[in-house]
């Protein structure tokens, strides 16, 4: 089956079975290897990407299904090529790697969290990275850089997202009147912005 | 690849779904795929044919009706925990849905997938039968809406028929001004598979008379079952022992053994969390002043 993805804000083509994930898709038609292959059932969180913003699980979605969303993954985050995003940068200068195999889960994970929240407190980050496994860090480090990013963040004169500020997509589930389900206006083929 | 082939198609009406489904004995449905991806990944599941129903928006949405809320199936549990009709209406949800997952699978998983999935530990079937939602389901004959304690029947046992999809759930939501909720889980880690969780919604009135309480209790069994308590309505708070109603209540418990907790254990701790969510409950319920919210 064709599907066209967006990726990192460009449009590709791949030509896939249905039962090929999105992960694999990225990892082998778009040869975007960062997003990592970890226990591809859901569990570790090393395949993280974003889907319109918000950080989900490329091995538990088929790249058929996903046509229409924003895909942003790690070679997606830094402004320019050689750059750090400030994310990015705060996990090196706080040591928040070591083998660097959770790494790409991580950082897109907390880009999401300080998008929606440029002052999170210590429980809001470890809740938001509870579904990223990492076997090297201790997780005290990656904490610690995300606390940084955010200070950073905060200080920044520059634009909070450059990708795109998420809006709250998913506030706008209610339906305003009576009697209809709310989700006609946005998400899906024929309506709003897909 | 690690799923077994199969046929994918994306109906654009619950009708044409319904069709498909009905047509095709080894079609399943994919809506957030949280669970179902998995279970491909390892070949515990091979359909034929995966029929995606997740963009179908006359399946998705959150409406306050009369008496109760509604939820489209599609809708994904992250829209649920943002969502200002359930802030208002339904408390017991938004307290059960941070035990859902991790973050990233609640972007993604459904409502009417958890629903439908029937895991004997998950929360969200357990809030339905606590507060006794109703099941809204289609098929190519009807559609029809069926008590949540008779659309489980079992661990990932539903009345569904192949067939049929479940395309809502109404949440009944209590009219009186003065209602509280807890929720309590025991599990090995957070987010993981509950081996015992509780959930309470109580109604008192303006001197403190309990109205109304229901307490269900997920994980111990093949599903999740409601707790009598109507021994506590009718009387103040202060006389009773919330406790010993409890314990009455969850006696005769058929509880499961596995690796992770015997049934004694989950039996005591059955007891233990049905007591505290009721006792927040009532706690909550009195901290509200009396004027409708």
């Amino acid at each position: 089956m064709k599907v066209k993805l967006n990726v990192n804000k460009r449009v590709r083509e791949a030509d896939v079975e249905p039962r090929k994930t999105l992960l694999d898709t990225l990892r082998e038609d778009l040869m975007l290897v960062g997003s990592h292959a970890g226990c591809e059932h859901g569990v570790c969180g090393a395949c993280t990407v974003l889907i319109d913003g918000e950080p989900s699980r490329a091995c538990l979605m088929f790249a058929v299904q996903d046509d229409g969303y924003e895909i942003t993954t790690i070679e997606g985050l830094a402004a320019a090529p050689g750059e750090l995003s400030i994310v990015q940068d705060a996990f090196c200068e706080t040591h928040g790697l070591q083998c660097g195999y959770c790494t790409p889960g991580m950082i897109l994970t907390a880009h999401a969290l300080l998008t929606r929240n440029d002052a999170p407190s210590r429980d809001d980050i470890v809740e938001a990275i509870s579904g990223n496994i990492c076997r090297c860090t201790g997780y005290g480090q990656i904490v610690e850089a995300v606390e940084f990013a955010a200070d950073r963040l905060r200080k920044t004169n520059a634009p909070r997202d450059p990708l795109r500020a998420p809006a709250d997509e998913a506030g706008k589930a209610d339906a305003s009147e009576k009697g209809v389900l709310g989700g006609a206006h946005i998400h899906g083929p024929g309506g709003g912005r897909l | 690849m690690k799923p077994a082939p199969f046929d994918y198609v994306r109906p654009a009406s619950l009708a044409e779904a319904c069709e498909v489904l009905a047509g095709d004995e080894d079609a399943r449905i994919i809506a957030g795929g949280q669970t179902l991806i998995p279970m491909l990944a390892m070949r515990l599941a091979r359909p034929a044919r995966l029929v995606d129903i997740l963009r179908l928006n006359e399946l998705r949405g959150i409406r306050s009706d009369d008496d109760a809320i509604v939820i489209g199936a599609v809708t994904r549990q992250v829209e649920v925990e943002r969502s200002e009709i359930i802030q208002r209406g339904l408390p017991l949800l938004l307290k059960a849905l941070p035990w859902v997952g991790h973050p990233p699978t609640r972007n993604r998983g459904t409502v009417g997938g958890s629903i439908a999935n029937a895991d004997p530990s998950a929360e969200i079937p357990l809030v339905a039968v606590t507060l006794g939602a109703e099941i809204e389901i289609a098929n190519p004959s009807g559609r029809m809406g069926m008590p949540a304690d008779e659309f489980f029947i079992g661990p990932m046992l539903t009345s569904v028929m192949p067939g049929d999809c479940v395309t809502a759930i109404r949440f009944p939501v209590w009219a009186h001004p003065r209602v509280g909720t807890g929720f309590h889980e025991v599990s090995a880690r957070q987010s993981d598979f509950a081996f015992v969780a509780a959930a309470a919604q109580v109604a008192i009135d303006d001197a403190g008379r309990c109205i109304d309480a229901t307490l269900g209790i997920g994980g111990v069994g093949d599903r999740a079952l409601r707790i009598d308590v109507t021994a506590l309505v009718g009387k103040e708070v202060a006389q009773v022992s919330i406790s010993d109603v409890v314990r009455a209540g969850t006696a005769d418990l058929e509880a499961s053994s596995d690796l992770h907790a015997t049934a004694d254990y989950r039996r005591r701790v059955a007891a233990a969390l049905g007591t505290r969510a009721l006792e927040d409950a009532f706690a909550e319920a009195r901290s509200r002043n009396g004027a409708v919210q």
